[in-house]
């Protein structure tokens, strides 16, 4: 799919991603490698993004399976169409038994879900499991035969196995720890705050119409309220939003009343805000 | 494999080298790691550096002891630099321009030069090693702060609103390069010294292992922001053990009393249901300066878990005993308040400052007694150091009396119960004590020992 690592950040940033070099690299490895590629960090840092780019630029079918606590081998493989199963049963009334039974379990009847869709069939796909620690155990177990050998068996059907591998991207916000054993199939990577020069590229990118100098002093005092301990740092996902107000607002540069009217566009704790406006020596309001 | 021997021979020394750090490291990772080193070949060390990074590794609390790790094995050069420092105040013109200008690579370049010039040491000049400590104290790089401030404010890059994150930006650049030094140093040693022992003497284990009682400041803050994290983590761990347990035996009688309408075959095995217990904790801290770091962060996670436990209440002592259960905040962690309102308003010490196990004890027997009922699970936090005075065993007795259970988390090495004054052989005979050095094994213990 890649040719290089330089191949993999030109052809992401294309898309409109802009990837650091960890991440370029850890894309570079899971496509070379044919690993799935699990994805960590904290929110708003664009770990949903990044499957999105890839399938962008591999022109392949996004299969997504969302991730949530009671989420079951019906939600994530296949099940039978029950219904359907029926009505065929009724409307065959004069069959023998056996030609019944051999027709009510064939592919026609089967509904695929995510996982099997992402298996089947010949044509590109990546398969973006979203918010893995959403789910139980018991689907990582799951899970396993999937991502380590491409199959997924169907006791009526036999093993079905990929002809052609997905792209697979996992992403956690690590509010369970995964299982080691899922762990280990996995490339690993950490998706950190960007540094200041990427994340001034990003705003820049996403925010057209800032002004450059506005773009650094925004950047700069993201920076400055990461560094403090607070108890929800802003992400990448909050500093174009505040860029997106600045602009909306009109500002064109950044004065203490201006950062004090919009802190809440980057904090969402009451507490963060009150700190942050002192440790940034804003006038209380 | 295409991989040249040597790249191979390094790779498993590297990861020896992590795993005995505790990182769990398989064979099919290693393959995986020069796999990778294959495709994405040895000439950019930094690739090489997050392609292992990401076949190794499992999690991102691993990082901080790769990177010096890797540092080590896959070093950036051999000797030192090729250009020598010129004098401290050469050196310290051309660190005030790189960090004025925010150049890593200056700044690493630099980093190099300023070990080989001024951190060696010995007998003879560089014959027994290189001290980064040497380096730093030398140079002094904070001295630098007002300058490169005046220098960057001088050439208009820094106005307006954003001028007020000029000195923390600048102190984060020195403290980056100052970590620049160490590596460098580490380097150095061990082209003298072998890599592998300086690989596992000289780099710091991860937080979740750092001894609480040795913890720097660093590591504490690091390990308080793990709070949350963990008490996420134990919080589902005991919510699945209680699912478990929800699943209890067959209840005979009434399994059978059911039966009689199906003419006594039991059709419907019916299950013993567990009564939910409403568990409470008392939790007794010393908080005395020796076992500080161990005891505010342990009652952080446990405070951090009152989800669970909708009764929990929180003792302190030093030599007198306090209830501090209203001065933390409930879902907050929030330690550094924690600490200093224990200091401010809770009556801890009387006569003397340091610690006394008997006395305390007793008075929480007396005073609070009626905290401890058949329901109840107590921990006792510390390090069983009685500073000589009786440890009033009589009063631990009458706790563990009416307690459902005790325990006794030392934050002490088992090997050094029971040396000098430490009276821990005398509690672990009534108190069940287990070691608790670490956040690693203080998270197997709390989810093992609390009550489900």
């Amino acid at each position: 799919m890649f040719t290089s690592v330089d191949d993999v950040s030109a052809r992401l940033a294309e898309t409109g991603y802009l990837a650091s070099p960890a991440v370029a690299t850890t894309v570079f490895l899971a496509d070379r490698l044919g690993k799935p590629l699990l994805v960590e960090g904290p929110a708003g840092v664009g770990k949903t993004e990044l499957a999105k780019a890839v399938a962008q630029v591999a022109e392949a079918r996004l299969v997504r399976l969302q991730c949530y606590e009671g989420v079951d081998e019906s939600r994530a493989l296949y099940e039978w169409n029950h219904a359907k199963q029926l009505l065929r049963i009724s409307a065959g009334r004069d069959e023998t038994w056996d030609e019944t039974r051999t027709d009510i379990f064939s592919e026609e009847f089967l509904l695929t879900r995510p996982l099997l869709t992402a298996i089947r069939g010949d044509d590109p796909k990546v398969l973006l499991i979203d918010e893995t620690d959403k789910a139980d155990v018991e689907v990582e177990g799951l899970l396993l035969e999937v991502l380590s050998d491409f199959q997924v068996t169907v006791p009526e059907l036999g093993t079905i196995t990929a002809t052609r591998r997905p792209f697979v991207v996992l992403t956690s916000n690590a509010s369970r720890e995964l299982s080691e054993a899922l762990r280990r199939r996995c490339l690993f990577l950490h998706i950190g705050f960007p540094d200041e020069e990427l994340e001034r590229r990003i705003v820049r990118l996403k925010v057209p119409g800032l002004d450059e100098t506005l773009a650094h002093s925004v950047v700069r005092v993201v920076g400055a309220l990461r560094a403090m301990d607070l108890r929800k740092v802003p992400s990448v996902a909050e500093t174009i939003d505040w860029a997106r107000t600045l602009l909306a607002l009109g500002a064109d540069t950044l004065d203490a009343t201006v950062v004090q009217a919009t802190l809440g566009v980057l904090l969402k704790h009451q507490d963060d805000v009150l700190k942050a406006g002192a440790k940034l020596d804003l006038d209380a309001l | 494999m295409t991989t040249p021997a040597g790249v191979a021979e390094r790779l498993t020394s590297l990861v020896g080298a992590l795993r005995a750090h505790g990182v769990r490291i398989g064979t099919g990772e290693t393959v995986d790691a020069a796999r990778a080193a294959e495709v994405l070949g040895l000439a950019d060390r930094e690739l090489l550096r997050e392609g292992l990074a990401a076949t190794l590794l499992h999690g991102a609390g691993q990082r901080p002891v790769f990177d010096p790790v890797f540092d080590l094995y896959f070093p950036r050069g051999v000797g030192g630099p090729e250009r020598k420092a010129a004098g401290r105040d050469d050196l310290r013109d051309r660190l005030a321009a790189a960090l004025a200008a925010d150049d890593q690579a200056m700044m690493g370049l630099l980093a190099a030069e300023a070990v080989d010039g001024f951190g060696g040491y010995g007998s003879s000049p560089e014959s027994d090693g290189w001290s980064s400590y040497q380096t730093l104290e030398r140079l002094r790089p904070q001295t630098l702060l007002a300058r490169v401030r005046d220098d960057v404010r001088g050439r208009g890059g820094s106005e307006g609103f954003t001028d007020r994150l000029l000195e923390d930006e600048i102190r984060r650049r020195i403290e980056t390069f100052r970590r620049l030094v160490a590596t460098e140093a580490r380097r150095r040693v061990a082209e003298r010294r072998g890599r592998d022992e300086i690989a596992r003497r000289a780099v710091t284990p991860t937080a979740d292992r750092v001894d609480f009682l040795y913890a720097g400041k660093a590591q504490l803050a690091e390990l308080r922001r793990a709070v949350h994290p963990l008490a996420r983590k134990l919080a589902t761990r005991l919510a699945a053990r209680r699912r478990r347990a929800a699943r209890g035996t067959i209840d005979l009688r009434r399994t059978l009393r059911g039966s009689l309408s199906t003419g006594g075959v039991p059709m419907k095995p019916v299950l013993r249901r567990r009564r939910p217990v409403r568990p409470e904790l008392v939790l007794l801290c010393d908080v005395s300066g020796s076992v500080s770091g161990f005891s505010d962060f342990t009652m952080l996670l446990v405070q951090a878990l009152h989800d669970q436990f909708s009764k929990v209440r929180v003792f302190a002592f030093v030599n007198r005993v306090d209830e501090v259960t209203g001065l933390l905040r409930r879902g907050t962690a929030d330690p550094e308040g924690f600490s200093s309102r224990i200091d401010a308003e809770a009556r801890l010490t009387g006569y003397h400052g340091s610690s006394d196990y008997g006395m305390a004890l007793g008075e929480f027997a007396e005073r609070y007694g009626d905290a401890v009922g058949p329901r109840t699970t107590v921990f006792v936090l510390g390090d069983a150091r009685t500073n000589m005075s009786d440890p009033n065993l009589p009063a631990v007795r009458q706790i563990a009396g009416q307690a459902r259970r005790v325990y006794w988390l030392n934050p002490e090495p088992r090997s050094s119960w029971g040396t000098g004054d430490s009276a821990a052989p005398d509690y672990a005979e009534l108190i069940e004590m287990h070691e608790c050095r670490t956040a690693r094994q203080l998270s197997a213990l709390v989810a093992r020992l609390l009550p489900v």
